[in-house]
């Protein structure tokens, strides 16, 4: 089941620049939340901010409060701790190149230390399932490696490979930037079924996606968010002049 | 973008592309023939040497050189089956040593060696990829055939697994620093630890140009001959222990090549056509053992 996500005055940087300034916002659980604003605005650096991938890049760092779920995202939590319950799907499908698509989707639990192989391989299955991609590799499952499939395959591998570690939050950072329009299709379909089970942040560029998938969507100006609301209101009657500006396209 | 002066929507000038004249005919031929060149130029000595060595050493190679030890001067017959032995046993001491040493060396290299305490062990590692052989030699003398007190194959593994390092290590960074961001972030975002993202993930899709890096490292050191003079020291007997004087094929050579006996001579061909052909086999059974390993599409 999904949790709720809390973020208070929460701020981050890259060395001396600035990215992201005093960011609050609320997530409900099982819902999914749309970013969206120009590139560079800090979208895809606030939600890694989320399960602290922020923190990986060389001088970056983050002030503020973060709740997920029960979890104090910046205070007695260990990132990798946070990050089995908070997955992540990125911009560019990153499957493991030298690991089948079994693998693959094994990764997350075995290199966490899970052993029991009779209920890995029911995970697996299940999570290709969930991420409608069992019947098209079904098949191939030990011959083929992850890194062989198409590029929309390989985004849902990469969706299959964060299910498997059952995590409560996922996040996907522009998941079908790289992808051809059937492709977006089938992930946003796929976006609508798991937020009966996950609490899904998305970051978009696409605006029509955003208003497709996410319940609510917030709407990001260089490094600040002008606007949080529900989706339907953003997008017909924003309160800011920004935000119109924005989704009526006069500028970004 | 309505304002017409502005150059912002003009489309590209046309350019007049000229045709495929004969000067450029000639010119791709001459380049493509240059290249055909090179390539010759470069695999001639190779082929040469193993034409020769053949040529040379084959007529000498028989089940006596193979099984035998070294028969005294004038006697005919013996081999150099100890020095054969002991060439794989300094080796295989070398590379327990040096293989892991190196590739842990490559990995806070690429990892966690973006700083400035990395880039001098990088400046280190290079300068000691250029000391002379026979002074590692020196060195493996001085840290253990002084303290043991007596020559033995683990100082020639020692002095050929220093030689190693600074090779493995740079190749290991190498192919480490190849590895995509994006893969080492799939990881971590699995709540992967970093040091089991390094090992399962970072170091296991870079394996195949790591493992390169291993055999290029394992090649130049295999025919090492001065680091192992005072350090293997040669042995005309069997031995079966790594803190006893140990022959190496490489030392067998050069003892009978500067010998005054024809025989001996034609034994030293047939020991260096064998020293070739164990790390040919050597570096060939790695690659098929890793190409049998891999899957399809990767």
């Amino acid at each position: 089941m999904g949790v709720g996500i809390t973020v208070e005055h929460l701020n981050a940087f890259y060395g001396k620049t600035q990215a992201l300034f005093d960011i609050n916002i609320t997530v409900l659980a099982n819902h999914a939340t749309a970013l969206i604003g120009p590139s560079g605005c800090g979208k895809s650096t606030f939600i890694r901010c989320l399960n602290r991938m922020h923190e990986t890049i060389p001088d970056a760092r983050v002030e503020g409060k973060v709740r997920i779920g029960d979890l104090s995202v910046y205070n007695g939590t260990s990132a990798t701790q946070l990050r089995r319950r908070v997955g992540m799907v990125f911009q560019k499908p990153n499957p493991f190149p030298t690991m089948s698509i079994y693998d693959n989707v094994a990764a997350g639990l075995k290199l966490n230390g899970f052993t029991n192989r009779k209920q890995l391989e029911e995970v697996v299955q299940k999570s290709l399932h969930s991420a409608a991609l069992w019947d098209e590799v079904k098949d191939s499952l030990h011959k083929k490696s992850g890194a062989s499939l198409s590029g929309g395959q390989q985004q849902r591998l990469c969706i299959a490979r964060a299910l498997a570690v059952q995590p409560e939050v996922l996040l996907m950072d522009e998941p079908c930037s790289a992808l051809d329009p059937i492709s977006t299709g089938k992930i946003e379909e796929l976006i609508f079924q798991l937020k009966e089970q996950y609490t899904i942040v998305i970051v978009t560029h696409n605006m029509q996606q955003a208003a497709r998938v996410a319940e609510f969507t917030g709407f990001f100006l260089l490094g600040k968010m002008i606007e949080f609301d529900k989706t339907e209101k953003i997008f017909t009657n924003p309160s800011d002049k920004r935000t119109e500006d924005y989704v009526t396209g006069r500028f970004g | 973008m309505s304002d017409t002066n502005n150059n912002s929507g003009a489309v590209v000038p046309a350019v007049h592309i000229p045709p495929f004249s004969l000067r450029r005919r000639v010119t791709d031929r001459m380049m493509t023939g240059v290249a055909v060149l090179t390539v010759v130029l470069v695999l001639a000595p190779l082929f040469a040497i193993f034409a020769y060595l053949i040529y040379k050493g084959i007529g000498s190679i028989n089940i006596a050189f193979l099984t035998q030890t070294p028969k005294p001067v004038g006697e005919p017959g013996g081999g150099m089956a100890n020095a054969i032995v002991g060439s794989m046993v300094i080796l295989a001491i070398a590379s327990v040593l040096g293989v892991p040493l190196g590739i842990g060396a490559g990995i806070f290299l690429s990892e966690y060696g973006r700083n400035r305490y990395g880039d001098m062990v990088r400046f280190v590692s290079d300068v000691l990829n250029g000391v002379p052989s026979i002074v590692i030699g020196i060195v493996a003398y001085g840290l253990v055939v002084m303290r043991q007190k007596h020559f033995s194959a683990l100082a020639g593994g020692v002095a050929l697994a220093i030689m190693m390092v600074p090779t493995i290590a740079r190749t290991t960074e190498q192919m480490l620093l190849l590895v995509p961001q994006a893969i080492r972030e799939a990881a971590y975002g699995l709540g992967v630890s970093r040091w089991r993202t390094t090992i399962s993930i970072t170091l296991r899709t870079a394996a195949s140009g790591v493992i390169t890096g291993v055999m290029l490292a394992f090649a130049r050191v295999a025919g090492e001959t001065a680091p192992l003079l005072f350090t293997a020291f040669g042995n005309q007997f069997w031995n079966w222990k790594s803190d006893q004087p140990t022959a190496a094929l490489s030392l067998q050579i050069f003892t009978y090549a500067i010998s005054p006996f024809d025989e001996w001579h034609r034994q030293a061909w047939a020991g260096a056509l064998v020293l070739i052909i164990l790390i040919v086999g050597a570096v060939a059974a790695v690659r098929l053992a890793v190409r049998h390993g891999t899957l399809a599409g990767a």
